[in-house]
């Protein structure tokens, strides 16, 4: 023993450690179980060390690269300000085609729903002189455009086509002081001629005092000067005074309300009654249209006899008749001739359609959906 | 008190810093060279190869030239190395303290401070570790994995020519720290 303790001492350390280690071994290799203890202190202590040194060495890092190592920091300030720019420019641009987008989708279901034929435009400039409201159409006479045609949005009525050229075309706006127009009110048929005042607000002339007229009521186009067709909404009216005999009058343009950038030229227009004004009863909370509403569908060929179907195909055959009685082609008369009668009831006319439109403008008049 | 006892005093106070300087780099070296071949390797993949337990062992073997001390110091570095790695516990630490043994050994015949004779060892200690853990793990846990001698012999020459600086490094690391600790 003193031997080993002694002259072999080294070599009998070595082997103790080695025959140790060996018998840990053999025992993982045959109970195939692991020592996991130690593997678990190692292991957290390990990486916990590591952690610790890794966020020393994180914070040395970002000292070194917040504080001292500077270089280009300058010029890549510079660069990434010009990428904001650019990207702020972007961001800008984008939501304006959104926004365009939107009201464009708004445009053609309205289109698709307007029983007048439209042709839609976009407006692509103003006219030269300050107090004029005139603006030109990416349209023209080329696709059908001619002067004296109406120019709506979905909101309401937005002018008239001054002169029709072969690509584009000038269009003065309602609230041109040379603009007018018949129109009657919602509420209590009330007529009279809408003007323009140069200002953001019309006035309607020829409204005696003694015929009544609410504040906030809706004005619609009624027809009788036979540019416009009867039905479109006009605008609320604002002001309501009595004056020396005829009624001071200011409307505010619903066409205008959410600014012009894509119109709709009326090409074909087609009447359509004025809404009737009866509210709801405010304990009653409407719901949105069913969504099988919200789209028109066509219906397959030969599927419904002519004359039948919606009201809008009533009036639309009504006018058909109309136009064929007197000899008058749609879309073929020279601009400035004389248009169809549309108050000549044709012979062999259908039931005339009493309902209003089904599309009343956004904000636009008490309508009574669903009747 | 006479003058006889203050130099024993400061003597054995001598020794004791001297034994914390020794003991701190007998934990350190290790943990930071088993956390290098852990961690570094995952953002440098090329220096997987640097064995750097192996060449703390041979290091310090070579330095103290105590065998029992030696061998225990490649236990334990060979243990923190198997208990990271997927194979049982053991592994390393046999071979390892076979190395530091050996290591241990030669070192009190040759002379350690020479870069030739460290790059020898060096290479020889690096083959001598790869081939016995294949022996081992063959024969032990019955892994048929093939052994590669020339790729064994390239990385042992890789390891080798690191080995010469570092341990230059590290030569003045110690010798640093221990005047520090004889100073104080």
């Amino acid at each position: 023993m003193e031997l080993l303790t002694n002259r072999y001492r080294n070599l009998s350390v070595l082997a103790l450690a080695v025959v140790g280690q060996l018998l840990l071994l053999g025992y993982q290799v045959r109970s195939r179980q692991d020592v996991r203890l130690v593997r678990v202190w190692a292991v957290t202590a390990l990486t916990e060390t590591s952690s610790a040194l890794a966020a020393a060495g994180g914070a040395v890092g970002s000292l070194y690269r917040n504080y001292v190592w500077l270089v280009g920091v300058r010029q890549e300030n510079e660069r990434l300000s010009k990428e904001l720019a650019d990207l702020k420019l972007e961001a800008q641009r984008l939501r304006a085609d959104l926004g365009t987008a939107d009201r464009a989708q708004a445009l053609t279901l309205f289109q698709s729903r307007s029983a007048s034929r439209t042709i839609a435009a976009r407006i692509i400039g103003a006219g030269t002189v300050t107090d004029s409201r005139v603006v030109f159409l990416d349209v023209g006479a080329n696709q059908g455009v001619a002067d004296g045609m109406g120019v709506i949005t979905p909101d309401g009525l937005v002018g008239r086509v001054r002169a029709a050229y072969p690509t584009t075309a000038q269009v003065v706006l309602l609230t041109d002081p040379s603009f007018a127009a018949g129109v009657i009110s919602q509420k209590h048929h009330v007529q009279g001629a809408l003007k323009g005042n140069g200002s953001a607000l019309c006035r309607v002339d020829y409204v005696h005092n003694e015929e009544k007229l609410d504040q906030g009521e809706w004005f619609f186009t009624s027809g009788d000067d036979r540019l416009f067709p009867r039905g479109l909404p006009v605008g609320v009216a604002e002001v309501v005074q009595k004056g020396k005999a005829l009624k001071d009058i200011l409307v505010s343009p619903s066409g205008l309300r959410n600014g012009l950038e894509e119109v709709l030229v009326v090409l074909e227009p087609v009447h359509q009654p004025v809404p009737d004004a009866k509210e709801p009863p405010p304990e009653l909370r409407l719901l949105p249209l069913p969504p099988d509403e919200m789209t028109v569908k066509e219906p397959p060929a030969g599927s419904r006899p002519a004359g039948a179907g919606t009201d809008a195909d009533g009036l639309l055959e009504r006018y058909r008749r109309i136009g064929e009685a007197q000899g008058h082609v749609y879309g073929q008369g020279a601009p400035g001739s004389r248009p169809p009668d549309f108050n000549i009831a044709p012979a062999n006319s259908p039931a005339t359609p009493a309902k209003p439109p089904a599309t009343p403008p956004a904000n636009g008049p008490d309508v009574t959906p669903l009747q | 008190m006479n003058q006889y006892s203050d130099l024993l005093r400061a003597g054995e106070q001598r020794a004791r810093s001297g034994l914390r300087f020794q003991i701190a780099t007998l934990i350190v070296f290790p943990i930071a060279a088993v956390l290098f071949q852990v961690y570094v390797p995952l953002a440098f993949p090329y220096v997987g190869y640097l064995e750097l337990p192996l060449l703390a062992t041979v290091y310090f073997a070579l330095k103290q030239r105590e065998p029992i001390q030696s061998l225990l110091y490649g236990a334990g570095t060979g243990l923190l190395e198997d208990a990271l790695s997927h194979h049982p516990l053991g592994m390393f630490g046999i071979v390892k303290t076979l190395v530091g043994y050996f290591a241990a050994s030669v070192g009190v015949r040759f002379d350690v401070d020479n870069p030739l004779v460290r790059f020898t060892l060096t290479f020889f200690f690096y083959f001598f570790h790869q081939f016995l853990h294949w022996v081992l793990a063959r024969a032990l846990l019955g892994e048929l994995r093939g052994f590669s001698v020339q790729q064994s012999l390239f990385l042992g020459l890789m390891n080798s020519i690191v080995a010469v600086p570092l341990f230059h490094v590290l030569d003045r690391l110690v010798s640093r720290g221990y005047k520090a600790s004889l100073l104080r």
